[in-house]
């Protein structure tokens, strides 16, 4: 037996740079069932009320990343967070915090996607390999030193939770220091040496003042700030251990 | 670009940021603990000057360290350490790397859980040193 459908208030922070000055709250009452997301109240509203109402999603099963926005304030996954749970409140919906918006729902990742490739997030073997050496090998224990860190989406909620990113966006953030620490603790990687000037630097680590809501609105675990923050050890030690180097020792 | 570009970022203002979440505002309070403990650092440095300036100096100030303004101070940012110890271990497991203990990842809540005792003992050691040098 199917429950009759309950009603609830959708507020949309909208933004249509063609008519509004600044982003205007726009609301809607949306019928929903049980297995209702908030992404599927969106689909609602575009599909009865407004086709214009802009959103990214793709996967709707808290894979792909795209759907990340403010619910009541809180940067989640619109397609795993469901309006059952946000009944009978009122529900607002924001594009995610400390980036500009496009356009309601969407906002201007390129500052993101431009740090993601300047952490070269992917194996830089140590030496040369030819294809007939083979597949590398890796035992358990070697995975796991960065199993955890290799599972970020690239949702960015992570971003949207972190005021130091929010005040300061050349930091360089917490899920892109957590895949530069996922491919630095790889044991098939040499790239550290490459990636460490980006993270030593005025951009890098020494940002973070350690407010750790990153983690906490993590939805794969990941665990940012301990990325970070381990970092910031190895970046101090960078700093200072220079000075006990004899001279002429670095490259 | 051209000038047809209807494109137009809108970048949200952060006036107030630390207001707008339950989590921030805890930061901030947990972060502004830190003023108590400089305070008392301060209030320590002022007995070093005072000893440096001599017995009636150094008495004077232990005087005022017993006056009834100063235990309410004491109390206060007694309140104050507390709370900043609590969070200080809170947060500890998220700064340290990975500790394997048998080839387990030992707990954040047990990395918690260990600060906090430390924190205990070492309090408890000063407090036990500092009777027996009064008495
Ligand atoms: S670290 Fe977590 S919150 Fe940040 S982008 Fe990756 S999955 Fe999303
Ligand atoms: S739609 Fe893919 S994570 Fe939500």
């Amino acid at each position: 037996m199917k429950a009759a459908p309950r009603t609830i208030r959708i507020e949309v922070l909208r933004y249509r740079p063609e008519q509004d000055k600044e982003p205007v709250v726009q609301g809607f009452d949306v019928p929903f069932t049980d297995d209702m997301s908030v992404l599927q109240g969106l689909q609602y509203i575009k599909d009865e009320f407004d086709g214009t109402l802009s959103f990214r999603w793709s996967c709707r099963m808290a894979i792909c990343g795209s759907c990340g926005m403010m619910i009541n304030g809180v940067p989640k996954l619109s397609c795993s967070t469901f309006l059952r749970d946000l009944y009978p409140n009122t529900v607002r919906v924001e594009a995610l915090a400390h980036f500009p918006i496009e356009r309601d729902l969407v906002i201007v990742l390129d500052d993101f996607i431009t740090k993601l490739h300047k952490i070269k997030p992917y194996i830089i073997p140590k030496e040369p390999r030819a294809l007939s050496q083979g597949e590398y090998l890796q035992t358990p224990e070697q995975m796991a030193q960065y199993e955890q860190f290799s599972a970020c989406i690239n949702c960015m909620l992570c971003y949207a939770a972190c005021p130091q990113y929010g005040l300061n966006s050349s930091f360089i953030g917490p899920a892109a220091m957590a895949l530069v620490h996922r491919y630095n603790l790889d044991n098939r990687d040499g790239g550290r040496a490459e990636r460490d000037p980006y993270v030593h630097s005025e951009e890098g680590v020494f940002n973070c003042t350690a407010v750790g809501y990153c983690s906490e609105v993590c939805p794969k675990d990941v665990d940012p700030a301990n990325a970070v923050n381990i970092n910031k050890t190895e970046s101090a030690k960078d700093y200072f251990l220079r000075f006990l180097k004899p001279k002429g020792a670095q490259a | 670009m051209s000038a047809s570009n209807a494109r137009r970022p809108y970048k949200r203002p952060m006036g107030g940021w630390w207001r707008k979440n339950p989590y921030f505002v805890e930061y901030m309070v947990h972060e502004g603990t830190a003023l108590f403990v400089a305070a008392y650092a301060l209030l320590l440095l002022a007995g070093v000057f005072a000893l440096g300036r001599g017995e009636a100096a150094w008495n004077s100030w232990l005087a005022l360290l017993r006056s009834p303004p100063s235990l309410l101070l004491h109390g206060v940012l007694l309140l104050g350490f507390l709370y900043h110890t609590w969070t200080w271990f809170n947060i500890m497991p998220r700064t340290l790397p990975p500790i394997l203990i048998g080839g387990e990842r030992v707990k954040a809540t047990t990395i918690t859980r260990a600060g906090l005792a430390a924190a205990l003992v070492a309090s408890v050691l000063v407090f036990a040193l500092a009777a027996r040098l009064a008495s």
